[in-house]
Order: C-alpha cells, then sequence, then structure tokens
C-alpha cells in the first residue's frame, strides 16, 4: 500500500501540496504563538488579582478561570469568535462607528489567547503560593513598592514552579489551534483537510500533518528544557 | 536631627491577634550606636516587637518613629492600624534592614545579586557603585571569593553572612537582627557571631532578638527582657545578667545557664 502513495503530492510547488501544508503549519505556529503569549499576559493578570486583588477582582478572575475551565474548548472559540465579533461590532455601531473587520489571526490569537489565560491563571497562581514568604517578606522589608516585589522577586521565584505547567500549556495551544479549522482558519488541519479531499490521498497528508505537529512539538521541548534550566539556576539540583 | 534623635522608638506598642495580645504595651528606645539585646522565652512576643519596626507586622495601638519620623497610620476596619501612606513606608523600610531567622535570601540571585539588589532597585545607586559597594561588605563578612555562587550552594552559615552583607549595602541607621543564629548547625553559629560582634563594637546601632545569652551579654549595651508581652526588665548586660530583680528573669537566667 506504501508504495501506492505519490509522495510528489507533497512537492513544495503546485500540483504538490507541500507549500500550503507549511503555509497552514506556519499560521498555526503563529496562532499557537500569539494565543499563549496573550494567554501569559492574561494569567499573570488573572493570578496577582486572585491572589491580591479586592473583592471585586477576585470576583471576577475566579468567574473567568471558571467558566473557561468548565465549558470545552471548541464551545468557547465557537462562541468568542461568532458572539464576540458579533458584539465588538455592535458595540462600534453604538458609538457610530463603522463596524470593524477583524483579521482572522487578531481573532484566532484572541480567542486561543482567552483560553490559555483561564488555566495560565491558575498555573501561576498556584506557582507563586509556592514562592516561600520570607523572600517576599525580605523585599519588603527593604522598601521595594509591591509592583517592584512582583517583578524582581515574586515573579522570577515563582518561574520555575510554573515551568511545568507552561510547558504543557504551550503543548495545548500548539493542538488547539487545529479547533480553529472548524471556525475556517486556514491553519495546518483545515489545509490537511483540502489537500486530502482533493487528492483522495487522506493517509498521505494527515501523517505528514502529524509529523509536522510533531516535530513543533519535538523543537519546542528543546526550547521549554533551555528555559527550565535557566530559571532553576541557584536551585538544588533535585526538588 | 541631631545625634540624640533615637534612631528607633516605640511607644506603648500593643498587638493582638484575632483575641490573643502579643504585646501588651511595649515603649523601647534606641539611640544611634545602642546595640539592643532582646531576650526572653519563646511567644513573649520579641519577634512580634521587632517586626512591628519595620511593619512586617503592623500594630494594634501605639507608635514607632525611625529617626524621629512616626509612621503615618491609619485605622482598620477590625479595630488594629495599618499604615496611611505608602510612600512613607517604603522611605522608612529602606532606611531599616533586617536579618532573617530563615536568611530569606533570593534564590534566583548570586551572593552578589542579592547584595547589591536593594541599593540599585531601591536606592537608586548606580549599578557600578552598588557592585563596588557590595564587595566591600562582602570582603567584611569573608565572602568575598563567594560573590557568584548562589545561596543554595552554600552553607547557612555563608548564607547568614550574606544577609548580613546585603543589610549593610544598604547602610542602614539600624539593623535589626530576627534571632539571626537559631537556624543554624551549631558549628556554624560562630562564624555569624563573629560578623555581628565586629559590627557592635563600630557602634553600628542594632536591635538584636536573640537566645544566645553569653552572646547577647558580651555585645548589648543595654537588655531588654520580655515576658508574655511585656517589659519586665531592662537594663546594661551586667545588671540583666549578673543582678537580675524580677523572679521570672531569674528563673530565665537559670534555665538557660
Amino acid at each position: 500500500m506504501i508504495e501506492a502513495i505519490d509522495f510528489s503530492l507533497l512537492a513544495l510547488t503546485s500540483p504538490g501540496w507541500g507549500g500550503a501544508l507549511l503555509a497552514g503549519f506556519l499560521r498555526s505556529v503563529e496562532l499557537a504563538a500569539g494565543g499563549y503569549l496573550l494567554g501569559i499576559v492574561i494569567g499573570l493578570l488573572g493570578a496577582t488579582a486572585k491572589l491580591y486583588g479586592g473583592r471585586v477582582l477576585r470576583d471576577i478572575a475566579e468567574i473567568y478561570t471558571l467558566l473557561i475551565r468548565a465549558v470545552p474548548e471548541l464551545v468557547l472559540m465557537l462562541l468568542f469568535y461568532y458572539v464576540g465579533t458579533d458584539l465588538l461590532n455592535q458595540l462600534m455601531a453604538a458609538f457610530g462607528r463603522e463596524g470593524i473587520d477583524i483579521d482572522g489571526l487578531s481573532a484566532g490569537i484572541l480567542v486561543i489567547g482567552l483560553v490559555q489565560g483561564g488555566y495560565a491563571t491558575e498555573v501561576f497562581r498556584g506557582a507563586i503560593r509556592a514562592v516561600p514568604p520570607g523572600q517576599i517578606e525580605a523585599a519588603q522589608a527593604f522598601g521595594m513598592s509591591p509592583f517592584r516585589v512582583l517583578r524582581r522577586v515574586t515573579l522570577p521565584a515563582m518561574a520555575p514552579h510554573a515551568l511545568p505547567g507552561m510547558a504543557n500549556l504551550w503543548m495545548i495551544a500548539t493542538k488547539d489551534t487545529a479547533l480553529l479549522a472548524v471556525i475556517g482558519f486556514s491553519e495546518l488541519t483545515l489545509v490537511t483537510k483540502q489537500a486530502a479531499a482533493a487528492t483522495r490521498e487522506y493517509f498521505l497528508f494527515f501523517f505528514a500533518a502529524g509529523l509536522l505537529y510533531l516535530a513543533l512539538t519535538l523543537i519546542s521541548n528543546l526550547g521549554l528544557r533551555w528555559l527550565e534550566r535557566r530559571a532553576r539556576r541557584g536551585l538544588p539540583a533535585a526538588a | 536631627m541631631n545625634d540624640a534623635t533615637p534612631a528607633v522608638e516605640i511607644r506603648d506598642l500593643h498587638k493582638r491577634f484575632g483575641h490573643l495580645e502579643v504585646l501588651k504595651g511595649i515603649s523601647l528606645t534606641a539611640r544611634p550606636g545602642d546595640v539592643v539585646a532582646v531576650i526572653g522565652g519563646s511567644g513573649s512576643g520579641k519577634s512580634t516587637m521587632l517586626r512591628c519596626i519595620n511593619m512586617l507586622e503592623t500594630p494594634s495601638a501605639g507608635d514607632i518613629a525611625i529617626h524621629g519620623e512616626t509612621y503615618a497610620m491609619r485605622p482598620t476596619r477590625d479595630g488594629g492600624l495599618e499604615p496611611a501612606d505608602r510612600r512613607q513606608l517604603q522611605r522608612i523600610r529602606a532606611q531599616l534592614g533586617m536579618v532573617f531567622q530563615n536568611f530569606n535570601l533570593w534564590p534566583h540571585r548570586t551572593v552578589l545579586g542579592n547584595v547589591i539588589e536593594v541599593p540599585v532597585q531601591v536606592l537608586g545607586i548606580s549599578r557600578d557603585e552598588a557592585v563596588a559597594r557590595a564587595r566591600q561588605v562582602l570582603d567584611r563578612v569573608g565572602l568575598a571569593e563567594k560573590e557568584d555562587a548562589y545561596p543554595a550552594h552554600m552553607s547557612g552559615g555563608q548564607q547568614q553572612r550574606c544577609a548580613i552583607a546585603r543589610v549593610l549595602a544598604v547602610e542602614p541607621l539600624a539593623m535589626l537582627f530576627d534571632e539571626p543564629t537559631s537556624a543554624l548547625d551549631p558549628e556554624l553559629v560562630g562564624e555569624v557571631l563573629n560578623v555581628i560582634r565586629d559590627l557592635a563594637a563600630e557602634k553600628r546601632t542594632m536591635i538584636l532578638v536573640t537566645h544566645e545569652m553569653s552572646f547577647a551579654r558580651d555585645v548589648a549595651s543595654h537588655v531588654v527582657y520580655l515576658k508574655d508581652g511585656r517589659i519586665e526588665e531592662q537594663g546594661p548586660p551586667e545588671q540583666i545578667f549578673g543582678d537580675p530583680r524580677s523572679p521570672h528573669l531569674q528563673q530565665f537566667i537559670r534555665s538557660i545557664a
């Protein structure tokens, strides 16, 4: 059966689909990276709101993480994408502005970022709580402002605790991009499906796509391992 | 401000944790150059009192002034007090240095990184100047060779000496020591006490909560005995250790001798 596969279909130029597949792959990486970064920002805000915020901020963060983690990601994505853009346009209309057309990439990053942020909030919250309070107390005792304590002591000290969880979230982010195929993003999974359908070579194209996802994971692992080594500098080897 | 201005002045300090009153009205003055040793059994409130001086614990009532500047406080809903002026709080704190029982070094920074952190980040001193000064104080505490080491790779005695260097680098008005040798293995206590002894000999202002009685007797200019949240007796070390008046203090000194 393997002999029957026509590998020339993977050529980078037409009639091969290799170029389209790579473009979809790059789009997937863009979506994952953008969404992940947004998720980190939301997660840091959410964790600090939960740990140090007043009652209102705490409640907002609590409701946010509850909803994000309770509802299936696919449903969330459909909801954010269709309802979100709709709401935004109505809002713009209410202010007498033209409806704006959110480009696909930004919308996709927003959708993934909002989902990632819910989980990142919990990862960071746990990691910050794992920092021995004495280290934070020492910084306060020397007259550091709360923001500086966070930036110079709490965040770097919690990084080694957050990294395993955040590495997980990156893996999830790369794979969550595939869900965006449902909304019609030309990311790797959708492009693969189109290529497979056009050529009737399902095995070839989905196998190739699987290899691309695997390659991304393996490369990511190298980066994450380096990051973890860096974040754990100065810590005892086993912990 | 002249030399007669107390470095630390505590007036009628009370501290409650819920219904438990830990400090029941403490007044204490440390003039520049004083080395005040605070002794007492566990639960006598000595650490709590020390931590009120830099507002790591907020008093329930009473005033604290550092070099003549009284902390601005406002009442909280649960009947206590809290600092009312964050800028003032940070400014006063930056003039105090605390050495903790558990060192509380920042583990993600090297020895040098720990020592220059406050001068650079809080006092706004240039990095080059801070490094030069840090090398001087590290030399003083005998850690000149260790500036690139991380805290976790050093002995407890070395870590505590690094913590003392971190305090020296901010040239504080007063140094606060919270049982600085209690977490150390017995054979490492001496090296830390020697550093503190040298600093005391330089007439640096210190308030020292300690269980090391012979050390307190040696270095203190003034000894305060705390019992159940009150100062039961205070005076020069010869009097406190040689001729204690209160039966509690007599018993306390016997029990640790």
